[in-house]
């Protein structure tokens, strides 16, 4: 087309000419249109709705006690202070214990770190055994395996206490940690044993031509190509287990509690004044772990999640 | 698989004596190597070899000898099991019954390692986070080999196969045609006795395929190593093999050199799998009497006293007649070629050096080819003919070659 405008350059106006030159490519759409106004629309009014809670809590969290009982729960506050959270990390008392969250959040750092590397490194051996060396009965083991995912987990409260007791674990941070890491299995193992079945199989049967043992194809062929999946599950642990309510209050002491329950402590003290402020900070607190490790990692875990669902 | 377990934490933890584990069997297997070659042992040997998955059988009751430096190619229909056959050589699949041996070592119940074999995939199967040269050195360094042995055997294997200036790069960074050379030169780099070929070709372009398919033949003749090459194209059969074995539902159909497969079938299914364009089979009946005569349909009568039957004593009955399109030819009939007949051109379809040129003989299908020289036309009739001492004649029933 420009060509041919180029041709009967003479009869029209260069103006003209240099507009059909310009001419390819699909026609520019423009950015307000109904569709486009409806489409953005709603994804605010929906970002609006899920952030509005996190913009009163930032903002009471930042505030003083007398600025809070005035009420205006939406209007940042006149004066801003750093009190509530300094309070909230280090003297906020539960019970007779005075110092502040950062006891949880250290007992929860203790519980996480092992329970995720424990429960990680057994599921990924689990799901390569069942993607690559299939036994007898292999299948029925991963039924099995998976039914575990979807037994609800106050069935097997009690009798999880009564074998922690047994052994000698209950109340103990390595009982919890027990715990955490065989009722992550199934759904660990899960996702391993898919992401090994979606490297191709010529790769195992070449490694063990090449003479590399079950360990060696385990550490050299098998890891390095997992990468994408053991971040995946390093977010869903971390995530998961830092955010455990129920098998911390149950399976711990007061001394050793997670710092959600910690937080729920502090929340919900029947006595004295209700520290709004200080509860704000306290929870903002305790969510920070899993929103930092969401932020950092948000592109990874989609795609790791997409990789190891291609294949099942 | 347990004690692969046990046996693989054991050499991972202890390099020494994985090391002493290999020189011994290394020494051992030489010995052993050594004897079977004086005696003139095959280099593999198959012995009643089954396999069955879930109850169903893929292979039963399979025997099979490959001579040393023998190239053996397995040929054959998707799932007749050729490449179920050749995992179990590698030792990838375990046996449900039957024995495999290497060099006169009963190797049926050993790890793949331990068999002193290489495999090449059809999809290269290269470890991707190693570099070309770590790819490479990938089994050495499992078998602890020292490394300025390694240095050596690399240095070798990339001056046969031109691949040192690719030492350095990963498997994404290759054309299709250098990550197939790369997953041969680790079959070569660890000096194995037998080659296990797994469809190498199937994933590369035609021309690509025919460049690396001359490689191969040249490779086998500068190492004269035993090769077992797997392959559902005939053509790279009928060029790389020593001998083809034709499979079928798990059975070998017939095993023999190429020329042999090709100009003497056993059965319907050999004939009909070798050869492209593919064989004619005309029906019809066979009267008995000397010579004897096969009768198509519309008055086709072709005497067969060139004819050498594998059966003795009077043949009779339902048959089929197998004739070959480039052993059709044009014109009367003489004496090389006693039969003709006259025929209307229904099809012609050029395809460069020769001429598909079909028409009807009796009622039946019938293609023949002509060189492109010769320009037939749509309508026109022509006399064909053929020398039925280069036919092959069935049995109706049983498709056994007559």
């Amino acid at each position: 087309m420009a060509d041919s405008a180029l041709l009967d350059s003479t009869a029209v106006s260069g103006v003209r000419l240099r507009r059909f030159a310009g001419a390819r490519g699909p026609r520019p759409r423009r950015a307000l249109s109904r569709r486009n106004v409806f489409i953005y629309g709603t994804l605010v009014v929906v970002a609006l709705y899920y952030l509005l809670p996190l913009y009163v809590m930032i903002v009471t969290s930042l505030k003083g006690m007398p600025e809070i009982r005035l009420g205006n729960i939406f209007s940042p506050p006149l004066e801003v202070t750093f009190e509530p959270w300094v309070r909230a990390w280090s003297t906020v008392c539960t019970g007779l214990n005075c110092e502040g969250l950062s006891r949880g959040f250290w007992n929860s750092v203790r519980i996480t770190v092992p329970s995720v590397v424990l429960s990680i490194a057994i599921a990924s051996v689990n799901g390569y055994v069942l993607a690559l060396w299939r036994f007898k009965g292999a299948d029925t083991f991963f039924t099995i395996l998976v039914v575990g995912a979807f037994i609800p987990y106050q069935v097997m409260i009690y009798p999880i206490v009564i074998v922690l007791r047994e052994v000698g674990l209950y109340g103990s941070r390595t009982g919890l940690i027990v715990v955490h890491s065989i009722f992550g299995m199934p759904i660990l193992s899960l996702l391993f044993r898919n992401y090994f079945s979606s490297i191709p199989e010529e790769l195992f049967k070449a490694g063990r031509v090449d003479g590399a043992g079950f360990w060696g194809i385990y550490f050299r062929i098998m890891l390095p190509m997992a990468l994408p999946i053991f971040a995946v599950a390093i977010i869903l642990q971390v995530t998961g287990i830092w955010n455990d309510f129920l098998f911390g209050v149950i399976y711990t002491k007061p001394d050793s509690y997670p710092m959600t329950v910690q937080l729920n402590n502090i929340v919900n003290a029947t006595q004295g004044v209700k520290e709004y402020n200080v509860n704000m900070a306290a929870t903002l607190l305790t969510g920070l772990v899993p929103l930092v490790v969401y932020l950092a990692s948000g592109k990874l875990f989609v795609r790791g999640i997409a990789a190891g669902a291609v294949k099942g | 698989m347990a004690r692969s377990i046990v046996g693989g934490v054991r050499d991972f933890f202890s390099r020494t004596a994985r090391a002493e584990k290999v020189a011994r069997q290394a020494a051992d297997r030489a010995r052993i190597r050594e004897v079977a070659r004086q005696e003139g042992r095959p280099s593999v040997s198959i012995r009643g070899l089954s396999l069955s998955f879930d109850g169903v059988s893929v292979l039963s009751h399979l025997d099979l000898d490959i001579r040393e430096g023998e190239f053996l190619v397995l040929l054959g229909p998707s799932g007749c099991g050729k490449s179920t056959l050749l995992n179990c050589v590698a030792g990838l699949l375990d046996v449900s019954d039957g024995q495999v041996f290497i060099n006169g070592w009963n190797v049926t119940w050993e790890e793949p390692k331990d068999r002193n074999i290489g495999m090449v995939f059809q999809s290269y199967a290269l470890y991707p986070q190693m570099s070309v040269k770590r790819n490479l050195t990938f089994g050495l360094r499992n078998a602890g080999v020292p490394r300025d042995e390694i240095e050596r055997r690399i240095a070798r294997t990339a001056e046969i196969l031109q691949i040192g200036a690719l030492l350095d790069r990963k498997p994404a960074q290759l054309s299709g045609g250098q990550r197939q050379r790369v997953a041969i030169g680790r079959a070569l780099v660890r000096d194995v006795d037998v080659f296990l070929f797994d469809e190498p070709l199937s994933n590369l372009d035609a021309k690509l395929r025919s460049e690396l398919r001359v490689e191969i033949k040249r490779l086998h003749q500068k190492l004269a190593n035993t090769m077992i090459y797997v392959t559902h194209d005939q053509i790279e059969a009928m060029t790389l093999a020593d001998r083809i074995a034709v499979m079928k539902g798990g059975a070998i159909q017939q095993l023999g050199a190429p020329h042999e497969i090709y100009s003497h079938p056993v059965n319907r299914f050999v004939a009909g799998f070798i050869g492209s364009p593919g064989m004619n089979f005309l029906e019809g009946e066979l009267e008995p009497g000397s010579p004897p005569v096969f009768c198509g349909s519309g008055g086709v009568r072709v005497s067969l006293d060139r004819y050498v039957f594998d059966k003795q004593g009077a043949v009779r009955g339902p048959c089929i007649l197998g004739v070959r399109p480039e052993h059709v030819t044009i014109g009367a009939a003489g004496p090389e070629r006693p039969f003709s007949h006259e025929v209307d051109i229904e099809i012609v379809e050029p395809m460069g050096a020769d001429t598909l040129v079909w028409t009807k003989l009796g009622d039946t299908n019938f293609a023949f080819l002509v060189e492109s020289e010769n320009r037939l036309r749509v309508g026109e009739r022509a006399v064909i003919g053929f020398d039925p001492g280069r036919t092959s004649l069935f049995d109706r029933a049983t498709g056994a070659r007559l």
